[in-house]
């Protein structure tokens, strides 16, 4: 894995360029990079991670050891998506792999230049008996869901999510589905004038950054007091300017949307009377090259489909508070999100969010990071997912815990075995309980 | 069981609870990390009938331990220990956020088209229930499964009707858990654990029973011997009478074990017990000699006081037989050679495994219950309980000092030079990077 995308770095670059118009920054940031590193530290710590783990055991066992065997569940499908196309393939792959399991990797077809390259060159890299490519659409995908797998891995939208999830239970297919939803950021007024050029930075950079704002992490909307708002504005159209010069449409730095459905999904997102009538930035499209404008909305209604539907796009709204702890009821009162980010300094506000919101993870003033700690579970809770990887998490999610109780025939203990009768009983009371003293006097008759 | 699990949360749970530390490396520095348990929320707990209390209770204290709301919904066929619970429940938990639901399909079915934050399914289907799950499976939608023969078909519809929502499940199922009988071993104690396992829990009613046995032909008469013997000696000579076996729960399951026994390919085959009383639902223990594997008594869960004994010439040979069906909740192994216990553990796949005993691995908090493949997903027991109801949130701190600009665009090829360095975290590759040497 790690010779295939050193070899074909390049290659890669020009298909990620190809499906969405990935920059090779981000490219190898977000997938060659992440793909990369997965795959070292498989390569360093499959030993560690397989190896039995001893359990502890009561002495009333005696003599007995336990323990928990990892291994491979067997024969498992792994469904990749789009926006990422190349390490949402391949990081489960290394997991999938790594935990001794044969694979079918299926691709997503809205991506078919990456699709077609991981078809014709992974058989060059690995295995072909026991790891596989399949291409294909919607009728392939049906008919893979219909097999009998050991464990299924999908990355995708809530609503295929579903019909994956069915499909498994057919078979009694344990599945990780690591989904999506709106993440929100929260931004209070704790910060101080530079530290707001930095926040701007890693909001913008966490929005379009990363495919566009198509990604299951990208910030999905804002949500800031009242009297920032403006000045935020401001502040976040300067640094696009900056990032992007005076023509985003023009930047080699913004991928495009992938497809024409998705882009006439977000177009529709903004037809609503309403919702066109706060766009206070951007909007500007070229729907040739099928690319959208970091746009920025200010309160559009917040039962509009932009505020009630997971974006997945270069729209970012904002949604003004009187007092930003009121962020934390909008958060739950809606379904869980993959990822949570707050920008502040406020401790107290700190615990409120964490212990008040519930969602895939939490990260305070930046973004994106999580996806790189390996020692963080990556998924989601409630709609946004469950199960999780990224460093041992992606060995775990693949392998089953078997566990394992090992004893010898000596000594035996005969109030284990029938007729009962009240001796027995209370032997047995006193082993539960632990009370070695107890069990010891009452075999040596001394308790009644 | 149940006032252990309680004591070990009540000890344990302060440490449980507390925020996991997580190492960060120098691509995300500076930052500190942390996992946080947190609830589910709102969770449906479904119980089976076999041990009533306890599979209710354990899956109870291990949600209640992880902060959520809960609904009990015991099992059905289990009538006088369903309203035992219904009853006394809510003298002793806050009934606003623990509700005991009692009823049989159309109670389920209403709770499955709820939105549950977690749905934890112990149990079995059996096939006297199979016209009455036709409601069920219209409920959730899903009627290709009507007609689908095998074990945890119920689970299976749990687990669909879990998908509506995204509901993530744990489904404690069952399977046919073998036996494997070695030579050279002390067969008097090896018979008294396999016995105990079997007819002394809720007699063979229980889904980590011995369900059958594989031994060599030439110990095959032996361990029959030694069985007989100690059956005698726990049940008398006549065991339908003795106070220390379960009844078989109720008509449906007699019909259905009786059944099994009548079948033409294993009638014959009986080496021990048969007797039934059909008026106290009972059965004898019952030994059965070189039954067909394709007879039904092979093919679907015993779960009852049934005991087919299979023989190999060589005992190597029951892997094969034992990977040829699906895994099973449990595997057993009685032998004193260390090779044949690697291979064995190496090569069946099973929820748990025991080597020289039989159930024990249940009261073993350290180490996870559940099942793989037909036999379950997930599992609990001890702190893997309280996970199996929690959720674990990431959670990463960073500060504004140290903003590295490689980040964001506009992005350059000096910038991919860096990231790359950034990505390896490796200190020296990064600075290498810095001075633009790499």
């Amino acid at each position: 894995m790690i010779e295939f995308v050193q070899d074909n770095e390049e290659r890669i670059f020009q298909a990620l360029d190809q499906d969405v118009g990935k920059h090779p920054v981000e490219a190898y940031r977000d997938e060659v990079g992440v793909v990369a590193k997965s795959a070292k530290l498989s390569l360093s710590c499959v030993e560690k991670w397989m190896a039995p783990r001893k359990g502890d055991l009561p002495l009333v066992f005696f003599p007995a050891s336990a323990q928990v065997m990892p291994e491979p569940f067997g024969v498992v499908l792994i469904m990749g998506s789009w926006n990422f196309p190349i390490s949402l393939s391949l990081d489960p792959l290394i997991a999938a792999i790594s935990a001794g399991n044969a694979v079918v990797l299926k691709p997503s077809e809205l991506s078919p230049t990456c699709s077609s390259f991981l078809a014709e060159n992974i058989p060059k890299y690995l295995d072909s008996k026991s790891i596989k490519v399949i291409e294909g659409g919607i009728d392939v995908c049906e008919q893979l869901l219909q097999q009998k797998w050991d464990k299924i891995f999908f990355t995708g939208s809530q609503r295929v999510g579903r019909i994956v999830m069915t499909a498994a239970a057919q078979h009694l297919t344990p599945v990780t589905l690591e989904l999506g939803g709106k993440s929100p950021a929260i931004m209070d007024s704790s910060s101080n004038p530079t530290n707001m050029k930095v926040i701007a930075k890693r909001i913008v950079g966490a929005k379009w950054g990363s495919c566009s704002g198509q990604a299951c992490i990208a910030i999905d909307y804002l949500l800031v007091e009242e009297r920032f708002a403006s000045d935020l504005i401001d502040l976040l159209a300067k640094t696009i300017k900056q990032f992007y010069g005076q023509n985003p449409i023009e930047s080699k730095s913004l991928c495009k949307i992938v497809n024409k459905n998705n882009f006439k999904r977000l177009l529709d997102l903004l037809k609503d009377p309403l919702v066109e009538a706060s766009v206070v930035y951007g909007g500007s499209v070229d729907e040739e090259k099928m690319y959208i404008e970091p746009t920025i909305l200010l309160n559009p209604p917040l039962d509009s489909q932009i505020m009630t539907e997971e974006i997945f796009g270069p729209l970012l709204p904002i949604i003004t508070l009187d007092d930003i702890y009121e962020s934390i009821d909008f958060i739950s009162s809606r379904p869980k999100p993959l990822a949570i980010y707050a920008f502040t300094r406020d401790e107290k506000f700190k615990k409120q969010i964490l212990s008040r919101t519930s969602s895939g993870s939490v990260t305070f003033n930046d973004t994106l990071l999580q996806f790189l700690c390996d020692s963080l579970p990556f998924g989601g809770v409630g709609q946004s997912g469950f199960g999780r990887y990224h460093g041992k998490y992606s060995f775990d999610t693949f392998s089953h815990e078997k566990a394992i109780l090992q004893r010898g025939f000596f000594p035996e203990l005969e109030p284990r075995y029938p007729p009962w009768n009240s001796f027995k009983l209370h032997f047995i009371k006193l082993a539960y309980a632990f009370n070695y003293i107890g069990l010891i006097l009452l075999l040596l008759g001394l308790k009644k | 069981m149940v006032k252990n699990s309680c004591t070990l949360a009540i000890k344990e749970l302060k440490h449980w609870m507390m925020p996991e530390k997580a190492k960060t490396s120098l691509t995300t520095f500076p930052s500190s990390a942390e996992i946080m348990s947190e609830p589910l929320g709102a969770v449906l707990i479904i119980s089976a009938w076999n041990y009533p209390f306890l599979l209710s209770m354990d899956p109870l204290v291990a949600a209640i331990a992880a902060g959520n709301a809960m609904v009990l919904k015991p099992s059905e066929l289990a009538p006088a220990s369903s309203s035992l619970l219904a009853k006394l429940l809510p003298k002793y938990l806050d009934c606003c956020s623990i509700k005991v639901v009692e009823g049989a399909v159309s109670e389920t079915c209403a709770l499955l088209e709820q939105k549950w934050d977690k749905i934890f399914y112990t149990g079995h289907c059996r096939i006297q229930i199979f016209y009455t799950l036709a409601p069920l499976q219209e409920a959730v939608g899903i009627w290709e499964y009507v007609g689908l023969g095998g074990n945890g078909r119920v689970g299976r519809i749990v687990m669909a009707a879990a998908a509506k929502y995204l509901t993530p499940v744990v489904l404690e199922l069952g399977g046919k858990s073998p036996v494997v009988v070695d030579s050279d071993i002390d067969i008097q104690v090896a018979t008294r654990r396999i016995i105990v396992g079997k007819w002394g829990c809720n007699n063979g009613q229980a889904c980590i029973s011995p369900d059958y046995i594989i031994t060599t032909k030439d110990c095959a008469e032996k361990l029959v011997d030694s069985l007989k013997k100690e059956l005698e000696a726990f049940y008398g000579k006549n065991p339908l009478e003795s106070k220390d076996l379960s009844r078989i729960v109720n008509s449906d399951h007699y019909a259905r074990l009786t059944n099994l026994l009548d079948e033409d390919k294993v009638s014959g085959k009986i080496v021990y017990g048969g007797e039934r009383n059909e008026a106290n639902l009972r059965i004898a223990p019952t030994i059965l000699l070189g039954v067909p594997q394709n007879s039904l008594i092979m093919k679907e869960e015993i779960f009852g006081p049934l005991l087919p004994i299979l023989t190999v010439s060589k005992i190597e040979d029951s892997f094969d037989i034992i990977n040829s069906g699906t895994k099973p909740l449990a595997a057993y192994l009685f032998t004193n050679n260390k090779k044949l216990k690697q291979q064995f553990l190496m090569s069946v796949s099973a929820g748990g495994v025991v080597i020289n005993d039989t159930a024990l691995h249940l009261a073993v908090h350290s180490l996870p219950f559940g099942g793989v493949g037909e036999s379950g997903m997930g599992s609990y027991h001890g702190k893997f309980s309280f996970d199996a109801f929690t959720h674990k949130k990431a959670v990463v701190y960073r500060s504004f000092v140290g903003d590295a600009s490689v980040r964001y665009p506009p992005y350059t090829r000096g910038k991919l030079r860096l990231m790359r360095a950034l990505i390896t975290g490796n200190v020296w590759t990064i600075l290498r990077a810095l001075l633009g040497l790499s």
